[in-house]
């Protein structure tokens, strides 16, 4: 098989070369550890380097062939590879894009992070791993390779909330991050072997056309396809296998809890969006008859639900690492309106308006959980009260908090402005008015709590004599870049959604 | 077309100015910023000079200083980076470069910390402000909408008063919420047009609607329904901006909070905002709504007007009653607007300047008595008349500009507001609804002379333990600005007047303009 990129006619695999490029990237760090095993010794810099480069080259490939059209109508349409297990189209190269910038992020941040602590070639390679077990799952176009994929990315993230050995917070974490994790895959795994009962096959697009008659055992597949919306919710952090996300986020290391809230999420979200536009679109009523099993109900409840639960649950807290936990969880349910607000005959615009959330909120999630690193590698506290008169000793850091923040709450000082403001135009295409209502309670809401933070560093005195005396050159360039880029995507908003809107569009055929 | 056009450039220098002000030293940063402020002032004047606008921009009008670029492309739907001015919004744009100056020069003395923090989000402030009124996308226009709350959050939350913190954040919510609402108002009646639209430009979506008929169902709301949720959306949502009773509450939190010169932002220019949002959706995309439900609006601009005096009356601090006057005097905007007449739309508008440029002079003199004082209650103040003679001077005569005496902008803009309510075919009994609002003006020349009774004249005492001199000749400078622009007004009404009712015609005559 081969595909045209850009005039070259190439082996199919080459449209696949970002996930490779993150796997081999994590094969070379094993080879420097095992060159030179010894932790402390110059070793962090060229480990941080290499998976630096690494993610950056994965990001830069996926976004080179999303611009040159690899995979999408305007190319040679969708690649398929291995009879169709994994797929490669705007919507797997868009998530790759997501997931290759975050874990650049992630890793130039890691540097000052990991300054001294031992296992750091473990480090890097665990978390380019659980990265190209991301990638993959944007590609994956087969409850087979879906569930492979997902474990992928599953184990190295168990080791990375544990990785603090000694702290008991993050060791705790990581078991309970374990724990839920093993219950819902196997929620999952008994939901894929319930829709294989039903339909008699595992890639999606057979799935799709063995249930586009009549079905026969509706009940299984009813439970099945409920019991895959589950295993997609852990992934996701949305209710009701959201409740790790507030443990596992606050015990992990600050630029773990940042990878997994943004990269984890988006790569679930793919999985979830293939899953049920590709294998259930004629079940779900989207073809226009009666709903077999009506997953998009079920997703809409899911969607109101965790976007309040998250909402409220971070409204009370106390601890700001905490409270940018529980917004992820209320950020993962205005993404799911993407699966949800579809009672419309043009359902790409809400499906790509996700798509650009995710985006949006891989930078300015991704900073904000920086910057909490940025604050822990200082040793400021955790509570909301620690962060008061930040602002004066490092007003850099603290402006481009406040450009995250003000993101993520839908204000217009950064791309989330506009993406929040196009899910709720989506609710009002499909004449969602519940989802509309929630939206804008939990917005408000969530305005609320993320300005805590912004009065506390910039509006409150500051308490004790406390002294900024280093300022970690690669944290800090983490932190401004992913401000930047959040800024960059308000004026510069149009530069991938046509790809996005373009992808979304295709998935619903 | 060129690609920086004057409003490209007003924003330019302002967002510059801003950038540089903040990394500017605190000693230099209030010289600095009204210095740049200067800028938008002389281009903003220059524009009002060669103005070759006409009509209304919505409704098929020619545009001075346009420009309409493509900006993203959204599935179906594509931004545009589309600005513009009429005669609407010239007069504004002139109000909220010459105010911020003022309010720059008034700032000098009250802000003593954090200066160069102050002065640039006063900047940034200014140029979102010139955003709304020159933007004629709806989603362009909705950033710079949005991107006021920004600097307005801080200048409350950290220059503020004793209750700052909790006043920053209930204006902060309250709005924010006001803007979603209202979003989803409007994006029903755009996906109600279907697919005739292709863009967010705010003149094609006008023209769409107003040409009625082709608007279809949308979520089991059938057209003329859903004009009625829309307008009762978009209604609610700008009220809280207006602000008309009984969404005001953040009004008098945000207003006695914060910090003299953003007071006079925030009742001078961004209480437009909300009228300037009524006039563009609600009553020229929804003619039809507006007019079948006047009778309901108008209770609310009445009862904005007679409530927000009575609350005024009952309050002891000078910032306070200015605040709830301007609850009242905002209703007779609404009162104006839906007469549906041409001296109610021209006199709304023009009482949108009259009020800015009035209510911005009183709240700039009582901060300047109370740099003086440092008291604003009127128990604790009496007779500093002959000790700040043009402090007071000044006092006397803004108040009795709103109360409305002859010959200053408060008068003609009253005046034609009472004219076209009386004359309004649309409002039922309009002229027993226009007498019960004209006698808010009674209430407030009570308050009004009974608060300057107590506190200018009269045997001297003050109950704080300042001296009280003469104020600096820079903060008395900008009031004497001001009331010339208000007596200036008063005199020429015809040097707005005229480009306003150029610009409010087509909304009486479905598009076409007849004289």
């Amino acid at each position: 098989m081969v595909v045209d990129i850009a005039g070259y006619r190439v082996a199919d695999w080459v449209a696949m070369t970002p996930a490779l490029v993150l796997g081999l990237t994590a094969m070379v760090l094993f080879i420097v550890d095992s060159i030179e095993p010894r932790p402390g010794s110059s070793s962090n810099a060229v480990l941080a380097g290499i998976s630096t480069v690494g993610a950056l080259g994965a990001f830069l490939l996926a976004g080179t062939f999303l611009v040159l059209g690899v995979g999408q109508p305007r190319g040679t349409g969708a690649v398929d590879l291995f009879n169709g297990q994994l797929v490669v189209d705007g919507m797997s190269l868009f998530f790759v894009v997501i997931v290759g910038s975050v874990t650049a992020l992630v890793m130039l941040a890691s540097y000052d992070y990991l300054d001294g602590e031992s296992y750091q070639a473990e480090y890097y390679g665990l978390v380019i791993m659980a990265a190209t077990g991301m990638a993959v799952m944007s590609s994956a176009n087969s409850l087979a390779t879906v569930f492979v994929a997902l474990e992928l990315s599953s184990l190295p993230s168990y080791a990375l909330v544990a990785f603090v050995k000694e702290n008991r917070g993050s060791v705790e974490a990581g078991l309970k991050y374990f724990l839920v994790g093993a219950l819902s895959s196997s929620v999952l795994v008994y939901g894929i072997s319930l829709v294989y009962a039903a339909s008699g096959s595992l890639q999606l697009n057979a799935v799709a056309e063995a249930l586009s008659g009549s079905v026969e055992l509706v009940g299984v597949l009813g439970i099945g396809i409920i019991m895959v919306l589950l295993g997609v919710a852990f992934k996701t952090a949305s209710v009701p296998f959201h409740f790790w996300a507030p443990e596992a986020y606050e015990g992990a290391p600050a630029p773990v809890s940042a990878f997994l809230s943004s990269a984890s999420k988006a790569a679930g979200f793919v999985v979830a969006f293939r899953v049920f536009l590709t294998a259930f679109p004629e079940v779900g009523g989207l073809g226009g008859g009666e709903p077999v099993v009506d997953w998009v109900t079920a997703v809409t409840v899911l969607a109101v639900v965790t976007m309040t639960v998250g909402n409220f649950a971070a409204a009370n807290q106390e601890k700001v690492k905490r409270m940018l936990a529980y917004s992820s969880v209320g950020h993962a349910g205005y993404v799911l309106i993407g699966l949800a607000a579809l009672n419309t005959p043009d359902r790409g615009l809400v499906l790509g308006a996700s798509m650009m959330h995710l985006l949006v909120y891989g930078f300015m999630n991704t900073g904000a959980f920086l910057f909490i690193a940025l604050t822990d590698y200082w040793g400021v506290g955790r509570t909301f009260q620690d962060f008061n008169g930040l602002s004066e000793q490092a007003p850099l850091a603290c402006a481009a908090m406040t450009v995250f923040l003000f993101s993520l709450a839908g204000l217009p000082i950064g791309g989330g402005f506009i993406s929040k403001l196009y899910l709720l135009l989506g609710t009002v295409n499909a004449g969602a008015w519940l989802l509309a209502a929630s939206l804008i309670v939990n917005s408000a809401l969530s305005l609320f709590y993320y300005s805590r933070v912004v009065k506390a560093m910039w509006i409150e005195d500051s308490a004790g004599e406390f002294e900024i005396d280093s300022y970690p050159s690669s944290l800090y360039a983490a932190v401004v870049i992913a401000a930047f880029v959040t800024f960059a995507l308000l004026p510069a908003f149009g530069l991938l959604s046509p790809s996005a809107f373009d992808a979304a569009s295709v998935l619903f055929g | 077309m060129p690609i920086a056009g004057p409003v490209e450039a007003l924003l330019g220098v302002t967002l510059l100015g801003a950038f540089l002000v903040f990394l500017a030293p605190d000693e230099y940063a209030g010289k600095l910023a009204t210095a740049v402020s200067l800028v938008p002032v002389a281009v903003s004047v220059w524009m009002y000079s060669v103005f070759d606008g006409a009509g209304n921009a919505l409704l098929g009008g020619t545009l001075a200083f346009e420009s309409d670029l493509g900006w993203v492309s959204l599935g179906r739907y594509d931004l545009a980076w589309q600005v513009g001015l009429d005669g609407i919004s010239m007069p504004l744009l002139l109000l909220a470069t010459v105010l911020t100056t003022l309010a720059l020069v008034s700032s000098w003395t009250p802000i003593d910390e954090r200066e160069s923090q102050f002065y640039g989000l006063m900047l940034l402030m200014e140029a979102s402000l010139i955003g709304v009124f020159t933007a004629l996308d709806f989603f362009l226009w909705l950033v710079f909408w949005e991107a006021v709350l920004i600097p307005m959050y801080f200048l409350i939350g950290v220059w503020g008063g004793p209750r700052r913190k909790y006043a920053a954040i209930k204006f902060f919510v309250y709005t924010n919420v006001a803007t979603l609402v209202m979003f989803v108002g409007f994006m029903a009646l755009v996906f109600g047009l279907g697919d005739s639209i292709s863009t967010f430009g705010m003149a094609e979506i006008a023209q769409a609607l107003r040409e009625g008929g082709n608007l279809s169902t949308l979520a089991g709301l059938a057209p003329a329904d859903l004009r009625l949720v829309a307008f009762t959306l978009m209604f609610a949502g700008f009220a809280v901006k207006v602000p008309v009773f009984p969404v005001h509450t953040w009004l008098p939190d945000a207003h006695v909070e914060a910090p003299t010169p953003v007071s006079v932002m925030l009742a001078g220019v961004l209480l437009k905002m909300g009228t300037y949002a009524l006039l563009r959706f609600n009553f020229t995309m929804l003619r039809e709504t507006a007019e079948a439900n006047a009778g309901i609006i108008v209770a609310f601009g009445v009862l904005s007007v007679i409530y927000g005096a009575m609350l005024a009356l009952a309050q002891q601090d000078l910032k306070r009653i200015v605040a709830y006057s301007s609850i009242s005097s905002m209703g007779y905007v609404i009162l104006g607007l839906v007469a549906f007449t041409p001296h109610g739309f021209g006199g709304a508008t023009f009482q949108m300047i009259a009020h800015g440029l009035i209510s911005g002079l009183m709240f700039m003199t009582v901060g300047v008595i109370y740099n003086e004082t440092h008291t604003r209650m009127v128990g604790d103040i009496s007779g500093i008349a002959d000790r700040m003679p043009w402090a007071v001077g000044i006092f006397v005569a803004a108040a009795f500009g709103y109360m409305g005496l002859p010959f200053m902008a408060g008068f003609a803009a009253e005046y034609l507001i009472f004219q076209g309510a009386f004359a309004s075919t649309v409002i039922p009994a309009a002229p027993l609804v226009t007498a019960v609002g004209m006698f808010g003006i009674v209430v407030v020349a009570g308050y009004l002379l009974w608060a300057m009774q107590r506190t200018l004249f009269g045997e001297y005492s003050l109950a704080t333990d300042y001296d009280v001199s003469r104020a600096p000749v820079h903060d008395v400078a900008p009031l004497v600005v001001l009331l010339a622009l208000v007596i200036v007004l008063g005199v020429r009404p015809g040097l707005v007047y005229r480009m306003i009712q150029d610009a409010v015609n087509p909304l009486l005559h479905g598009g076409v303009v007849l004289w």
